[in-house]
């Protein structure tokens, strides 16, 4: 890096790694774009016989390959698709002629809200069980849980959803709704019972990796010789973890949370799809079913931007929460 | 880090005999080692041996759809009053086979194409890596899904869409743990003696990546099975009437209330299997790559997923 000993108006690193990040990110959608293209659209043979089957009609054939760009060579079909994803208007959907758009932009807010609440209430979950756990480290407790977690992280997400309907909402109690019943066009936020049970089962699936993370990193902060020093001086013990250990345990646990919600835009798909909740997963299990295929192109496209973005964001803020990582080397 | 053996042994003709073997027998003695070969040991006997031992076809109807246990059928009936213990024991063989070749075929891409970023460098490495973080953008059970919904449902093609989606994590792990190997001498003197480059990595480096290789085989196993189950759960599996024990959790939950075994029973045998399995792994990666509990966090970065990144 060329930073050493730079003048004063040289950019500050954060916002250099920031514009390089972001920089990156914006390649690597457009590699993506290239790679979902060429395995949705461009692959050998005819994508519009492999959507309607052999059996389809020449003219029904001709309508979906001029829909398609299927006419044009793979170049300029790429550029259509492209240039209607930037100006908007990324095409309609094969299933019911709507506008993909308006079909991606409500089960994509529905599912924000959905990786939200999991991502910040598995966090909090998770710090807080790793905190408490790492200060009675080696107890029966400390030995229980890391041999629990060890089980959840196993488990497939679509074994905890049906485990949690059978608990609460068939068999065994019968008292939250199995499958949402968010009517279209309504926001999820609106039916807060609808949420219960799909949160609950992305936050079973996330905590065990924070958790351990921060176990792990408070167990190293605890045993360093400022968080020796601190208990000599006789503060409490609360204090010694929340001043002295938890802050310098904290980047590699930023980087695990950024890495559950990475996880909860693959998780979304098996989990909205058991509880038919109307977010952007199960409308990719549809898309799939039905070879939708400008629908299927968009909603990946949206999960791998959401990836790229949650990707820069947790370097970031892991740089951030490092002190002597921001400095200019 | 990944440390390829604790004592750095400058004698890697040596120990190239049969490590995996002293790794396993050492698992195996852990008590969570030993817990998950049974636990897992219990669930592949079933899927194996039990195409053998079904009652009834798994096909034919016998009882009334959705029939509470009876003498005819221990497990009652699925949606189709077929007999629910016929389908779970004829409905775990194809999965397991499924994962376990995706498996393979993941760890061998990545392997060799980790090998090979790591030991030829420069323009290879830059290639390599770069297609690694494209896939990498993807969540890998939509990546499949994305191949899946042009290739369509096919076993062999769900075998390969999966394992494709495995090599980039493969690949990323046995890189670090590659150029480590790489820069050592004694590749360093077969290099001297003109030994083709394509030799020295199968040959020569390769050996020496045993254990990185064991765990992610392992870790690679769980998460094999948890999407191979996954996307037959989601529709994209084996055509009906073809029993699965993804695709039964699917088809007979609408029945939950009247015969919750059909549903229980194959949920907790893929539940049992990938906690067996991930168990076993965690045994392994123990004794191979020293996985401690004192300096966990640079294991946990280092080979995320040892603990669930999937």
């Amino acid at each position: 890096m060329s930073s050493r000993r730079s003048s004063a108006g040289a950019p500050h690193p954060i916002v250099k790694l920031l514009v390089q990040r972001v920089a990156l990110g914006v390649v690597t959608l457009c590699v993506v774009s290239v790679v979902i293209f060429a395995a949705t659209q461009a692959l050998p043979g005819n994508a519009a016989v492999a959507i309607l089957g052999h059996s389809a009609t020449p003219p029904a054939l001709h309508a979906l390959e001029r829909q398609l760009h299927l006419n044009r060579s793979v170049f300029a079909q790429y550029g259509a698709w492209i240039s209607g994803i930037v100006s908007g208007h990324p095409g309609t959907s094969l299933v019911n002629g709507m506008p993909v758009w308006s079909i991606v932009s409500p089960a994509a807010a529905n599912s924000a809200v959905l990786v939200g609440l999991s991502g910040v209430i598995g966090s909090v979950v998770g710090v807080t069980l790793g905190a408490v756990v790492a200060l009675r480290k080696d107890s029966v407790l400390d030995h229980t849980s890391s041999l629990l977690a060890l089980a959840v992280t196993a488990l497939p997400e679509f074994v905890v959803a049906i485990a949690m309907i059978i608990l609460f909402a068939t068999v065994v109690w019968d008292v939250l709704p199995a499958v949402s019943m968010v009517p279209p066009g309504t926001q999820a936020w609106a039916e807060p019972r609808e949420l219960v049970l799909p949160v609950a089962t992305l936050v079973i699936v996330i905590v065990p990796y924070i958790f351990r993370m921060t176990r792990a990193a408070t167990v190293e902060a605890l045993a360093s010789d400022y968080a020796e020093m601190a208990r000599l001086k006789g503060l409490p013990t609360w204090r010694v973890l929340a001043v002295h250990a938890l802050p310098n345990a904290i980047a590699p646990v930023v980087q695990v949370i950024g890495l559950s919600f990475l996880y909860l835009a693959g998780g979304i798909v098996v989990v909205e799809f058991v509880f038919a909740f109307p977010g952007i997963g199960s409308s990719l299990v549809s898309a799939v079913s039905d070879r939708d295929v400008p629908t299927i192109q968009i909603i990946v496209l949206v999960l791998a931007g959401f990836y790229v973005f949650v990707n820069i964001v947790s370097d970031v803020v892991a740089l951030l929460a490092t002190p002597r990582r921001r400095l200019p080397r | 880090m990944v440390t390829v053996n604790g004592s750095g042994s400058p004698r890697p003709t040596v120990r190239r005999r049969r490590a995996w073997a002293v790794i396993l027998l050492r698992a195996a003695s852990l008590p969570r080692g030993r817990f998950g070969l049974a636990v897992g040991g219990v669930v592949v006997a079933t899927a194996v041996f039990g195409p053998f031992l079904a009652p009834h076809s798994s096909t034919a109807s016998i009882v009334a759809p959705f029939a509470l246990p009876s003498g005819s059928a221990l497990l009652g009936g699925d949606e189709l009053g077929r007999d629910v213990v016929s389908r779970v024991l004829d409905g775990g063989w194809v999965l397991l086979a499924m994962a376990a070749a995706a498996t393979a075929l993941g760890v061998a891409i990545g392997s060799a194409s980790g090998i090979a970023a790591a030991y030829l460098r420069g323009r290879w490495d830059t290639i390599i890596m770069r297609t690694v973080d494209v896939v990498l953008a993807f969540p890998q059970l939509v990546f499949a899904l994305l191949l899946v919904s042009i290739l369509g449902p096919t076993v062999w093609l769900t075998v390969l869409a999966v394992g494709f989606s495995h090599a980039p994590q493969v690949a990323r792990v046995m890189r670090s743990a590659a150029l480590d190997v790489s820069e050592r001498d004694f590749v360093k003197a077969v290099e001297l003696l003109g030994v083709r480059r394509r030799k020295i990595m199968a040959k020569e480096i390769l050996p020496n990546l045993i254990s990185p290789l064991m765990v992610e085989s392992g870790l690679r196993m769980t998460y094999s099975i948890v999407i191979i189950a996954g996307l037959s759960f989601l529709g994209f599996g084996q055509a009906p009437p073809a029993p699965n024990w993804g695709t039964m959790i699917n088809e007979n939950r609408i029945g939950l209330v009247l015969n919750p075994w059909a549903v229980i029973v194959p949920a907790a045998l893929i539940a049992l299997l990938t906690i067996g399995i991930n168990t076993w792994t965690d045994a392994v990666a123990r004794i191979a790559i020293g996985l401690d509990r004192e300096a966990e966090t640079a294991t946990l970065l280092e080979m995320p997923a040892v603990t669930g990144e999937r």
